[in-house]
């Protein structure tokens, strides 16, 4: 890159980083918890487009990670009295687990039969949520209701309180920072190599060394792990958990956000967090099933003429850009 | 030993209907070897339609078979103009194209019908001649249609040559297009009869469970544990599959667990069935791939 | 007399890989033409190209009988329609199903359910085998049965020419020696015009009229079968003496 590309890069990043670290005062409380909202569900999309987009292997499914993790937090918090900080790593590690255990049967599934397996366990989850006999621990029907952590310090500016819901904003921030950067570290590297080449071509990935049953268990296990722990976060971000908020709807909006933002793309999981948080708000307003409408044709929609999603749109078109001779 | 029998008796009736929409989700896989997410929304908006039309004041076996034929059509309709361009894409894109679909009938259950929960009428009333002890009139009435429409499939199967350019195109389509079959109309015919089924096993359940946008979405999950038990390459065993699933689901509900987590009984006999058992009971090819 | 079929500036593509390179050739009615050639000399993708199974460009001029059609750019379905029957290499047998049904597909295009029904039977006449087995299921016959049964099942389609891809593929020679034999009574009988494809130079160029020889995509040699059977290199390189 030229040397006068770089100083605009770095320009254009401190701008949206100032943007980024002001915004939450630029806006009402209520704004602000929607952009939390958005940062939870990016990490969540970030972690299944590891599996889905850069493995190969299909999950309609996450969304049962996703309410793991949030009633790990919860319970945690509620019944334990452990921080709020401290539930996320131990969501992280429970749901890794849990997504290695689902990893094992899945590895004799390929394709659409995975899709359906991991599309029957969403469909359970409300359920085993409901379930009487662990109602001391889940809260049954009702769910759990949390208090938001208060900020460790309290001022005020621009006019605006450094309110609950706007320290979770930076909280959220800082925790999805790290995660897309361990993603991008992942994936740049053999791992990231390692991920991709069973994706398209196990029978070559075996033969060079890599581990099949073992790696893609793993895939599975951290995929799971991400996504646990934005469930985490969003319990504390929404202060809130019940079985009727982890129906097979939030599993499907997962995967039109891994769609949307472009399969395989780690920015894309933000783009795919924006859209699933706030297309259902605006499309709330023409009728109650309108977002399921939208969501439905824009599957189908990009899968014909934008595979790549929005991030491979963007590509496209910065790469005509750059392409027109220069002077 | 009552209450047993009235178990298993619930259970078989229950599971003709589990057997018909995992019928319709074997056909359509035998043709394209997809799995159709959007099976059990497709049924529902049926159902939708045949409840518009006895609301508008048809006549209730006017507005079934009007329903079915335009369900066939449907069918044929999505696979021609939605499913085709992407026959041969990888299987990702296809479920994608699925889920979506799924989403888009479910939208339109709900934008057209609204989401209030719906009675929807059985032409088998409860004081008909047809009731027994151990099961009621509707039961007993929905089985014998859903029967019929077997027997009918079945026929058509083995006896009519589009039923065997269908079988043929499914189990080889090059083969198949040197004979002259127009094997991407076979699809479109496969998914007509698989939404036709669909419609069919609605308008058995609306009765029993009410009608409304969500209505089929545990019933589906039923349907895919029914077909991959009996072989999800297997017509028949699909039918057997469900009612091997309707008789699991009552006893297991009565006796072992209780009633609240029957979907959880789908899940782990479905996740069961693929990593134990691939081929179900009755079924030819392997699922096996690492 | 036009030529049943007449192939000009015919190449073929696997994707982007061209396999055929601007081939000429012709086929006469009534006659059995071959064509012979190594491994991966691009004889099956010629007959896969006269079915439109593979990307083509040039011209397929095909007298079926009415009228000269195109077949580059038709679909399949279009072009089997049309009288080209195709028994492709590995049989192509609906293993599934049973001989009856395989003989019965083979008729799908067809509306006279009478002389179906007849040619069925003659079908079992001239291999009496596949009689023997005709409710069978056509997978657990024989290499040599299924072969009797791919050629039976293209010859219900009545075609005005029949294409086979390497017949005697695999089979032991007492049963090729039958099924050729077969195969040039059908031709000698019912007139039922032939385009054979076979790494067996020796049986085919006793079996055709005549005969071209494909290497690495292009036509390298054509003309009757005698001449071709006399050709030096030929003998040298396909006929082993």
């Amino acid at each position: 890159m030229k040397p006068l590309d770089r100083k605009w890069v770095w320009l254009w990043s401190a701008v949206l980083l100032v943007a980024l670290l002001v915004l939450p005062f630029l806006v009402k409380n209520y704004r602000v918890f929607q952009f939390n909202l958005v940062l939870v569900y990016a990490i969540a999309i970030l972690g299944l487009n590891l599996l889905t987009g850069f493995n190969g292997q299909i999950s309609l499914g996450h969304g049962a990670f996703y309410a793991f993790g949030a009633y790990t937090a919860a319970i945690m918090m509620d019944k334990m009295g452990v921080p709020y900080w401290a539930t996320l790593p131990v969501a992280f590690v429970l749901c890794f687990g849990f997504g290695f255990l689902v990893g094992f049967p899945a590895l004799r599934l390929a394709g659409h039969y995975l899709a359906l397996a991991t599309f029957a366990l969403a469909l359970a989850v409300p359920q085993l949520l409901k379930y009487k006999q662990i109602e001391g621990y889940t809260g049954g029907v009702q769910g759990i209701v949390l208090t938001k952590p208060e900020p460790p310090f309290s001022f005020r500016f621009l006019d605006q309180p450094f309110s609950a819901d706007r320290w979770l904003y930076f909280f959220s921030l800082a925790v999805a920072a790290l995660m897309f950067l361990i993603a991008w570290n992942l994936v740049r590297g053999r791992v990231g190599r390692a991920l991709i080449a069973v994706r398209d071509h196990p029978i070559a990935a075996t033969a060079m060394g890599i581990n099949l049953p073992v790696f893609k268990s793993m895939t599975f296990g951290v995929s799971a792990g991400i996504t646990g722990l934005a469930g985490a976060l969003g319990a504390i971000v929404v202060a809130f958990v019940s079985p009727d908020s982890f129906t097979v709807n939030l599993s499907i909006f997962l995967l039109v956000g891994v769609v949307v933002g472009g399969l395989a793309s780690i920015p894309g999981a933000i783009f795919g967090g924006i859209f699933i948080q706030f297309v259902p708000n605006i499309a709330d307003e023409l009728s109650k099933s309108a977002p399921a409408a939208i969501y439905g044709v824009l599957l189908i929609g990009l899968m014909y003429l934008m595979p790549t999603g929005v991030m491979g749109g963007l590509h496209r078109i910065w790469a005509r850009l750059r392409a027109k001779p220069a002077g | 030993m009552e209450a047993l029998l009235y178990q298993i008796f619930s259970g078989l009736a229950n599971g003709i209907i589990y057997g018909s929409v995992a019928l319709a989700l074997v056909m359509i896989y035998q043709a394209t070897h997809h799995i159709n997410f959007a099976q059990g929304e497709m049924a529902t908006f049926s159902t939708f339609v045949a409840w518009a039309l006895i609301e508008a004041g048809w006549p209730y076996w006017g507005a079934f078979f009007f329903t079915v034929a335009v369900s066939f059509a449907g069918g044929l309709i999505v696979q021609r103009v939605v499913l085709r361009p992407i026959e041969k894409a990888p299987v990702l894109t296809n479920v994608i194209v699925f889920i979506g679909l799924l989403l888009i009938f479910n939208a339109m259950s709900g934008m057209l019908f609204d989401h209030t929960i719906k009675s929807f009428a059985s032409p088998f009333p409860k004081d008909s001649a047809l009731a027994t002890k151990y099961f009621s009139a509707h039961q007993l009435g929905s089985a014998g249609v859903l029967l019929v429409v077997l027997l009918a499939l079945f026929g058509f199967f083995k006896y009519t040559s589009v039923g065997l350019a269908m079988r043929a195109a499914a189990q080889n389509p090059d083969s198949a297009k040197l004979v002259g079959i127009r094997v991407s109309w076979m699809l479109g015919l496969g998914w007509g009869l698989a939404a036709a089924i669909g419609a069919v096993a609605g308008m058995m359940v609306a009765p029993i469970v009410f009608l409304d946008p969500n209505m089929m979405a545990g019933i589906l999950l039923y349907g895919f544990a029914g077909a991959l038990l009996g072989g999800i390459d297997n017509p028949i065993g699909a039918v057997f599959g469900g009612l091997v699933v309707g008789v699991l689901e009552n006893l297991l509900g009565a006796y072992v667990i209780g009633t609240e987590l029957k979907l959880t009984v789908a899940l782990v006999l479905i996740v069961g069935t693929l990593t134990l058992r691939p081929d179900g009971l009755f079924g030819k090819k392997v699922v096996t791939r690492v | 007399m036009p030529k049943l079929l007449e192939a000009k500036k015919l190449c073929a593509f696997y994707g982007a890989t061209q396999v055929l390179f601007d081939i000429d050739f012709a086929i006469e009615a009534g006659q059995i033409t071959t064509i012979l050639g190594a491994n991966g000399a691009g004889k099956t993708t010629t007959l896969r190209a006269l079915c439109q199974v593979v990307r083509t460009t040039g011209s397929l001029a095909f007298n079926g009988g009415s009228g000269e059609v195109q077949l580059v750019g038709k679909p399949t379905e279009s072009v089997v329609r049309m009288g080209v029957a195709h028994v492709p290499d590995g049989r192509g047998t609906f293993t599934a199903l049973s001989v009856e049904d395989n003989l019965k597909l083979g008729a799908y295009v067809r509306k006279d359910r009478a002389e179906v029904a007849l040619d069925i039977e003659k079908a079992y006449t001239r291999f009496p085998r596949l009689a023997e087995r005709r409710h069978q299921q056509a997978g657990t016959l024989s290499g040599g049965e299924q072969q009797m049964l791919a050629i039976s099942r293209a010859l219900m389609l009545r075609p005005r020419l029949l294409l086979l891809d390497e017949p005697s593929f695999g089979l032991a020679p007492l049963i090729v020696a039958e099924i050729f034999r077969i195969m040039m009574k059908i031709n000698q009988e019912d007139g039922v015009s032939m385009l054979l494809v076979e790494q067996n130079a020796n049986l085919a160029l006793d079996l055709a009229h005549h005969a071209y020889l494909l290497e690495t995509g292009q036509v390298a040699l054509s003309g009757p079968s005698e001449q071709i059977k006399n050709d030096e290199s030929v003998r040298r390189a396909y006929l082993g003496y």
